[in-house]
């Protein structure tokens, strides 16, 4: 309790120091030049998955709006959801949207914005493979499970035939934090296995993962694990891995096929299923249909309140959103994100103005 | 009190001496008044410390009781949560440490005060060992994640091939693990070890020494039949507080135990901490996941303050029973 209050005491020093020095700093540079413009400050935490790309927005945005004055603090999607129930961030972020238990704890309402979406990868970290490893849906379940205990276990060779599989032991690599991408990606799970819906840790943002699990912290931590340890595999979002240059696997989709994870997977997912977003935007692919599509794929949401005391804030925020879903779509490839397919970005957009 | 009095005494001598001012006295009672209070203010301090770690878990005690140091599942989602994997991984850290570390703080104690060396590259050596202490814990991680594991890995990977067998090489070392964080943790308690082991060494008297070579033993003879043991409480004494801190290392444990909830003999397999598991869950702990890591921190410090305290009084026994000889 104590170091909750702590936290959170200088957390909000923190936000006001910096605050202050924005405000003062903008002051001394605009008294000369006559006019005295107020910069607006928004604050916003969450998801680390898309945290790259709303940071990339962020800069873009603020260069053409000098007014604004917008921090993103990627702390996990469950911190980043508590502190939006608390009121303690103009804007929160979740891969995993929020519930409706825990829309209903929001008195001034809850609108989800989907404002973009990847795929999640299993990274993993084998020497000398000799090529890139295949798992099935029936393989990937038991390695998560704690079932498969080594590399060079019969069943994972009779599916890579031609790889060098190293007697090593398997270590998966899951994170400690309460986290969206744990949730999507133990949701894809517990649709896609009824052992680990039943008997396994099933769904949930925080698990217990049996075998010889590693914790680490955040999709940044869950990366940098893997990639210095051997025999190791996890779950992280496709872009944390492409920068840490980890191998990824090529899993098995619901039609049976086996898709590699690359730049454009999650769009073509998206395209594959997205007549199935309903009206208030919260469309979970546990186990996305189509030929083509990746298996693991995730939205992200922004969360907004339904009501803003600040008209100002609201309208810079709006501006801020609206920017991204337009604008900010043409970063998301970059970043290993799917641009919105137009008719989510629209019904996004109608969804932000209605506020 | 007694400085006045002295100052008296030189008044009688000469006229350099001249009693205290009144600022003189001021300043040696708010001095001492000051060092009382702070003296005071450690002990209350810990008495603070446990009161409040103590009074945020409780709630948690109270609802786990001891099953929560039999358990072995941490599921915030079930609300199931049991901390025997991190009792068992800091007492198997810390004594796989206290066999690395202990055998090489002593070897070096014995080597810096046995006249092997001439006096001033022992010194060299001796604040080279004291340095040790000053590197910050992070570092250390650091070290052994780049250096240290990727130099040890084929070592372990071997032994795994070999002697898979043996349940301590039952499975391959992937990087973080149990055996990369003991052997940097022994280096970590090696000055304390090596520091304690010197001053016991060097306070046995020179006749005792004298008496064993006078015997006819060989150097090889005194230090392990004479000398050892009569300097074994107060190097017993520095086992035990190198032990405490081994309990207790938070970052150089979380960056290189793995941070794995399992219960495992294997040298080489990922595992954890007490430490290691509050470094982890703190920051995003909801509050009454806070209540049961507070649970977890009243068991860290139950343990490392015993550890530290059956030390302290083992060191000052010896110290004691070394002066009457």
């Amino acid at each position: 309790m104590l170091l909750n209050r702590l936290f959170v005491i200088s957390f909000l020093a923190i936000h006001t120091v910096a605050f202050l020095s924005g405000c003062s700093g903008s002051k001394d540079d605009e008294q000369q030049p006559t006019t005295k413009k107020q910069v607006i400050h928004l604050h916003g935490a969450g998801a680390t998955f898309p945290a790259p790309l709303y940071k990339r927005w962020i800069t873009e945005y603020q260069k053409i709006h000098q007014d604004i004055q917008i921090t993103y603090d990627a702390i996990g999607s469950g911190a980043g959801t508590k502190l939006f129930i608390a009121g303690n961030v103009d804007f929160g972020a979740s891969d995993s949207a929020m519930n409706d238990e825990q829309i209903a704890k929001v008195s001034r309402g809850v609108q989800l914005i989907p404002a973009t979406a990847g795929s999640i990868v299993l990274a993993y970290n084998i020497p000398d493979l000799g090529g890139k490893l295949h798992l099935s849906r029936k393989l990937y379940v038991d390695i998560f499970l704690g079932k498969i205990r080594f590399w060079d276990d019969p069943r994972i060779k009779k599916e890579n035939p031609d790889l060098h599989l190293p007697s090593l032991s398997i270590v998966t690599v899951v994170r400690s934090d309460s986290s969206g991408t744990t949730w999507a990606f133990s949701n894809h799970l517990s649709t896609i296995s009824k052992k680990w819906r039943e008997q396994g840790p099933g769904t949930g943002k925080e698990l217990d993962f049996p075998g010889n699990a590693m914790f680490g912290n955040g999709n940044s931590g869950v990366s940098t694990k893997i990639k210095h340890s051997w025999g190791s595999i996890g779950y992280v979002e496709y872009g944390f891995a492409k920068r840490a240059g980890l191998d990824m696997a090529i899993l098995e989709n619901k039609a049976g096929n086996f898709i590699e994870p690359n730049d454009s997977s999650p769009t073509e997912t998206l395209a594959n299923t997205h007549a199935q977003m309903p009206a208030n935007l919260r469309l979970f692919l546990p186990d996305p249909d189509g030929d083509t599509s990746y298996p693991v794929v995730t939205y992200s949401w922004l969360l907004l309140y339904k009501q803003y005391d600040d008209m100002t804030k609201l309208e810079k925020l709006q501006g801020f959103i609206r920017w991204g879903l337009l604008e900010g779509q043409k970063f998301a490839p970059e970043f290993g994100y799917a641009p919105l397919p137009s008719e989510v970005a629209k019904s996004a957009l109608n969804a932000l103005e209605a506020i | 009190m007694s400085a006045s009095l002295s100052n008296q005494q030189q008044q009688n001598d000469g006229p350099i001496a001249v009693p205290p001012s009144s600022k003189d006295i001021f300043l040696d009672r708010t001095f001492r008044t000051f060092t009382t209070c702070f003296a005071w203010l450690t002990l209350l301090l810990i008495g603070y410390i446990v009161w409040e770690i103590g009074g945020t878990a409780l709630p948690a005690i109270k609802e786990m009781g001891v099953g929560f140091l039999t358990g072995t599942t941490w599921d915030p989602n079930k609300g199931e949560f049991g901390i025997l994997p991190q009792i068992w991984g800091t007492f198997y850290s810390s004594l796989l440490t206290l066999l690395l570390g202990g055998s090489f703080g002593i070897a070096i104690a014995v080597f810096l005060t046995q006249d092997f060396l001439p006096n001033k590259i022992q010194i060299v050596l001796k604040s080279t060992i004291e340095l040790l202490a000053a590197i910050p814990s992070v570092v250390y991680g650091l070290w052994g994640i780049f250096v240290l594991i990727p130099l040890i890995r084929p070592v372990a990977n071997w032994l795994h091939a070999t002697l898979g067998w043996i349940p301590f090489f039952s499975t391959s070392l992937s990087g973080p693990g149990m055996f990369p964080a003991a052997l940097v943790l022994s280096i970590m308690i090696l000055p304390t070890v090596a520091a304690i082991s010197q001053d016991a060494l060097s306070a046995i008297p020179d006749k005792i020494k004298e008496a064993a070579y006078g015997m006819g033993t060989t150097r090889w003879e005194a230090i392990l039949k004479v000398l050892l043991p009569t300097a074994s409480r107060g190097i017993f004494g520095g086992l035990v507080l190198g032990f405490g801190r081994a309990l207790g290392e938070t970052m150089a444990l979380a960056m290189l135990v793995g941070n794995s909830n399992q219960l495992s003999l294997s040298l080489f397999s990922p595992a954890d901490t007490l430490a290691a598991l509050l470094a982890l869950n703190f920051p995003e702990a909801s509050d009454y996941e806070t209540q049961i890591l507070m649970y977890a921190a009243v068991v860290l410090l139950f343990i490392t303050l015993a550890v530290n305290i059956i030390g302290e009084l083992i060191i000052s026994y010896s110290e004691r029973s070394g002066g009457k000889k």
